[in-house]
């Protein structure tokens, strides 16, 4: 595996001067297992090393965040005593060499995190990005994550609700699988650094899978290279996922939580137990005396060196006060979980490392948790794209037919319904699904109280080809929008910062303006950043992955039972609520209908966005809705296709004269959304649009078998239903 | 008798949906009881429910080691006594594993796990969770399933039916079976079977997850209700 | 002495094989129109430890009966069995 020729620390990814850091911490030249250590936390993975002078610019304060970025999970306090923790994570890089296990394992991992916090999980979403699903690889990226994600998330209880797929070009080698865990907890069981006190001479205990070489230097090296041709050969340093293992590990960690056993709790994730126990010491401002001979073992030949950077799953470590040692051994053992006593806390920041009776690795922990190497790379916006935005399909000629447009943007793989997809998630265990999959946002409910959580997964690929700035605030813009639409109120915001190279400038620029696009948009929409993920070198050769900020988005609905949902019922009048421009820049109808990927995304003001979702939250609350959808991709036209089609009911609109149709039915402009309402609430309805200063219009009635847009082209409500479910099932027999 | 009855609900490992069954008992008026497979302690409960899930994994097949928890000698026990016992999904697999009824269950035929609400034909009221109903009635419950397409050697689907040992099938919303809604192509659209004594019943669909009309459909609360009466009524 | 079995566990002829059906359906199109019943079945090898071969092979059939199979579906073959050291 390691080239003579090369220089170790090279091979283990670090360079000559990261090297240099090193032997200067130390005092002394690193040995090799050392260096496997500093290889793994040192990577772009587990370091943030390029990212972290951005990250730092986040909002991440907000009156209801417990915990922030940092943790394995970010934490909000949704009152009644109960603490919410959530995160997102990329599994991107094991999935595109083998879906199933990459996906599957992308699963167990973030599910760990939230058992970490002392959550129980309740929820999971999965956005996913793929190339076109006319090449037959991406049927089997996209079949195998599917069937991974069921796979694992159907098999641990944990129910999938949510999430997106798109498809696009980029993708198309690098898919991006991104995965959401949400969990909850009594305020008091959580288990945060800031909520337990580690001692000196508590007990290291590792539960769980047994160690193998699966996995060494997986995750965390595989994440922070790019990925060439003939990367199946990657494939022996995938991991391989047991959802059994990892549902018993969930029951066992949450009853050791429940039970007070705990003074610390950590998963063995991306660099395994280097990062576990370096981690723990590093936060609890101490270090760890730690015996290799106790780790179970899955094959007896494992070097050190593997040992220490294994990424085998579903293990986990606490941090036990001595006295309860022997309960916690016995928690495992009722779930049938293998156990390790395999050190001590004590006292400075020594990381020290015994096999056999000799020391094999000495290093401060904080060296390797806290105190890596942070670049500030070079930034350079890429070339092209001043072209790009001047080719705006907003002024392009059209001469589609507009009933053709509309079906050919209903079909769509990026607009059509995912069902077939969604089928294959168990989305109803533990019995709180108010709101499934195929909505604007999922609503789990909350066991216990009336309220419910509004949960959403977004990112806007084309806007943030065109300007990274203006696709990562859309879509933080978009997630709020969605769970607005429900009811709720937006609350906190985690996130997967999905990019290529971070070495090469233009890569850089569009994440720093991505980033600027988030804070700005959180700032203003009043959802702080509560952690999150970055996934670099998402690339191939010179192909890099779109700039994909994807945002996972945390909302709160007071009252379940006042749940708005997007599916229409006949008789109700139709209000289109926001304001549409020629806004046609990075559009679904731009790319189907006129073959381009061009011109501006849509303006965003984003007081106008948060008065929409202040609008619709006090209307919700005084159950004046009977639907509510947000206009997205393929813009009004998709929207009231999508809440037809959801409520098996027709409708008719009127168009403004003074506007050519493909402006009203595809422009993408932002802060609009699609509300019905009886004919006696349209006047309360109207009332409080103009208190919010929300622009609206009636523009028909629903009912009826077909959609009518005035007198320019009809479908029957069948026919477009049968289109949008049966899009991709057809792609996908190939 | 009891004002009301107790429904143990056992875990093995690897159950899921254990909590979700306990719920729906107490929101129809029961006591749920929480019972251990490791255990051989039934805790005098009037019916016992298997509940959905991956028990081991079902890494070898569905419900093949869970038929060996030590619990289980007792619910045979308690199952040749007569009394009630029901096996949802996972717990189906298991009942059909430890012999207790006929039948086994296969990959779906789509060879995808399929989670959607179904029809649902009740084609017998001689089983603990129908005795209220009439052969005939159609109700709405989800399936969530993998390995769901019931199957049976010709010999045995022929006494299957011609005993009239099957109790569920799925159909069309007006109660017709047809192959368009076989959700997962099971042998003659067979959802649930009983015993020949027909106190203990298998099904896919899952009732506890459609008693709460919040999050769903309610085609599940008379075969809840069903089970309650029938298990107040000791012998 | 210790015997490693080698055993192939598939569905008992005649009862649909929704894995086998799904090969042969999509073996037609890269070419082969010439594959019929196509099974799946499961492989399982362990090693048993027992004084003769005749009682490794009768624990073996009945450990297939009673867990590594489901008699009212599907068959069990060994395939073959030989001696290891340790």
């Amino acid at each position: 595996m390691i080239a003579v020729e090369e220089p170790l620390h090279r091979a283990l990814g670090l360079t000559d001067d990261e090297y240099e850091r090193i032997v200067a911490t130390l005092g002394r030249e690193p040995n090799r297992n050392e260096l496997a250590m500093y290889g793994v936390m040192w990577s772009e993975h587990c370091s943030y090393k390029s990212s972290r002078v951005y990250l730092r610019t986040l909002p991440t304060e907000g009156s209801a965040v417990l915990v922030g970025p940092g943790q394995d999970a970010g934490v909000v306090d949704v009152g009644d005593g109960l603490a919410v923790a959530f995160k997102m994570e990329s599994h991107s890089h094991p999935s595109a060499i083998e879906p199933y296990q990459g996906a599957a394992t992308g699963i167990g991992g973030i599910v760990r995190d939230i058992i970490s916090m002392g959550a129980r999980p309740i929820a999971l979403l999965d956005p996913l990005y793929f190339g076109s699903l006319t090449q037959h690889r991406n049927r089997w990226l996209l079949e195998g994550v599917v069937a991974g994600i069921g796979g694992y998330g159907n098999c641990i209880g944990v129910p999938t609700v949510g999430g997106e797929i798109r498809f696009a070009e980029p993708h198309s080698l690098n898919p991006t699988i991104n995965v959401m865990c949400v969990g909850i907890a009594p305020r008091e069981r959580l288990v945060t650094s800031s909520s337990r006190q580690v001692h000196e001479g508590s007990i290291i205990v590792l539960f769980g899978a047994s160690t193998g070489r699966d996995g060494i230097g997986g995750v965390s090296v595989l994440a922070s290279r790019t990925l060439e041709e003939g990367s199946e050969e990657s494939r022996p340093s995938v991991q391989i996922g047991d959802p059994f293992a990892g549902k018993l590990l969930i029951e066992a960690s949450l009853e050791l939580a429940e039970r007070d056993l705990l003074e610390g709790l950590q998963d063995l994730g991306g660099a395994g137990l280097t990062c576990a126990t370096s981690e723990s010491a590093s936060r609890a401002g101490m270090g760890a005396e730690i015996d290799l001979d106790a780790v179970p073992l899955r094959a007896d030949d494992l070097e050190v060196f593997e040992i220490l950077t294994s990424e085998s799953q579903e293990r986990m470590l606490a941090i036990v006060e001595p006295s309860k040692v022997d309960e916690v051994l016995d928690v495992c053992a009722k779930w049938g979980l293998a156990t390790a006593v395999l050190g001590t806390m004590v006292p400075g920041d020594g990381l020290r490392i015994t096999m056999g009776g000799t020391v094999v690795a000495e290093v401060p922990a904080r060296s390797l948790a806290d105190e890596g190497p942070v670049y500030d790379r070079a930034v350079a916006a890429p070339e092209g794209l001043a072209a790009l935005h001047d080719d705006d399909p907003t002024f392009a000629t059209v001469t589609v037919d507009p009933r053709e447009a509309f079906l050919a943007v209903l079909g769509s793989p990026n607009v059509a319904s995912m069902r077939t997809v969604w089928e294959q998630y168990d989305s109803l265990v533990q019995g709180g699904t108010v709101l499934g999959p195929g909505g604007d946002a999922a609503l789990v409910r909350i066991e216990g109280t009336v309220k419910a959580l509004a949960l959403s997964t977004d990112a806007k690929g084309r806007f943030g080809h065109l300007d990274p700035y203006l696709g990562a605030a859309h879509a933080v813009a978009e997630a709020a929008r969605n769970v607005a639409m429900t009811g709720a109120r937006p609350v906190a915001i985690t996130n997967c910062l999905n990019f290529g190279n971070p070495e090469r400038p233009e890569v850089m620029w569009q994440f720093a303006e991505s980033i600027r696009g988030m804070a700005d948009a959180c700032r203003a929409l009043g959802t702080p950043v509560t952690g999150g993920n970055v996934s670099f070198y998402n690339e191939s050769g010179d192909s890099a992955i779109w700039p994909t900020p994807t945002i996972g988005m945390l909302g709160l609905l007071q009252d379940h039972r006042l749940a708005v949902r997007m599916a229409f019922s006949a008789g109700r009048s139709l209000y289109l609520l926001g304001e549409t421009f020629p806004e046609l820049g990075g559009s679904e109808f731009a790319e189907v209908a006129l073959g381009k990927v061009s011109g501006r995304p849509p303006d965003l003001d984003l007081a106008r966005e948060a008065a929409l979702h202040g609008l619709i939250a006090e209307a919700a609350g005084a159950d004046l809705l009977s639907s509510a959808h947000d206009c997205g991709d393929g813009g009004l036209a998709v929207t009231l296709a999508e809440s037809a089609i959801a409520g098996g009911t027709g409708f008719a609109i009127s168009l403004p004269g003074d506007v050519p149709w493909y402006v009203t039915l595809f422009s993408e402009s932002a802060s609009r959304a699609v509300v019905s309402v009886t004919t006696e609430d349209a006047a309360a309805l109207e009332a409080l649009a103009v208190d919010h200063g929300v622009p609206f219009a009636r523009i028909g009635e629903t009912g009826g078998p077909r959609l009518v847009f005035d007198t320019l082209f009809e479908v029957d409500l069948a026919d477009a239903t049968e289109l949008s479910e049966g899009a991709i099932p057809r792609l996908l027999a190939g | 008798m009891r004002e009301h009855p107790r429904v143990g609900v056992v875990t093995f490992p690897g159950s899921l949906d254990d909590r979700d069954a306990l719920r729906a008992v107490g929101a129809m008026g029961g006591v749920g009881v929480p019972l251990w497979h490791a255990e051989r302690e039934l805790r005098d409960v009037d019916a016992v429910i298997l509940p959905g899930g991956f028990s081991y994994g079902d890494y070898l097949r569905c419900g093949a080691i869970a038929r060996f928890a030590p619990i289980m000698e007792e619910v045979v026990r308690f199952a040749a006594a007569g009394r009630p016992v029901v096996g949802i999904c996972n717990g189906f697999q298991i009942l059909c594993e430890a012999g207790m009824l006929p039948g086994a269950l296969i990959r779906n035929r789509s060879l995808r796990f399929i989670c959607r609400v179904v029809d649902v034909r009740v084609e017998t009221s001689l089983t603990p969770l129908t005795e209220g109903l009439t052969a005939g009635d159609v109700l709405q419950i989800p399936v969530k399933h993998g390995e769901g397409q019931f199957i049976a050697s010709g010999e045995d689907l022929a006494r299957i039916e011609g005993d009239g040992l099957v109790a569920f099938r799925y159909c069309a919303p007006d109660g017709t079976i047809d192959d368009a809604h076989n959700v997962n192509g099971a042998a003659n659209a067979i959802a649930g079977v009983r015993s020949d004594a027909g106190n203990v019943v298998g099904l896919m669909p899952h009732p506890e997850h459609a008693v709460d009309p919040d999050v769903g459909p309610t085609g599940g609360q008379p075969l809840i209700a069903s089970l309650l009466s029938r298990a107040l009524a000791r012998v | 002495m210790k015997r490693r079995f080698e055993l192939v566990v598939t569905l008992r002829p005649g009862l649909l094989d929704p894995q086998g059906k799904a090969i042969e359906s999509a073996l037609p199109a890269m070419g082969w129109t010439n594959v019929s019943d196509v099974r799946v079945g499961k492989h399982i090898v362990l090693t048993v430890d027992a004084d003769t071969e005749d009682d490794a092979r009768k624990q073996v059939e009945d450990m297939s009966r009673r867990l590594l199979s489901n008699p009212v579906i599907e068959d069990v073959r060994i395939l073959a069995a030989h001696e290891v050291s340790g």
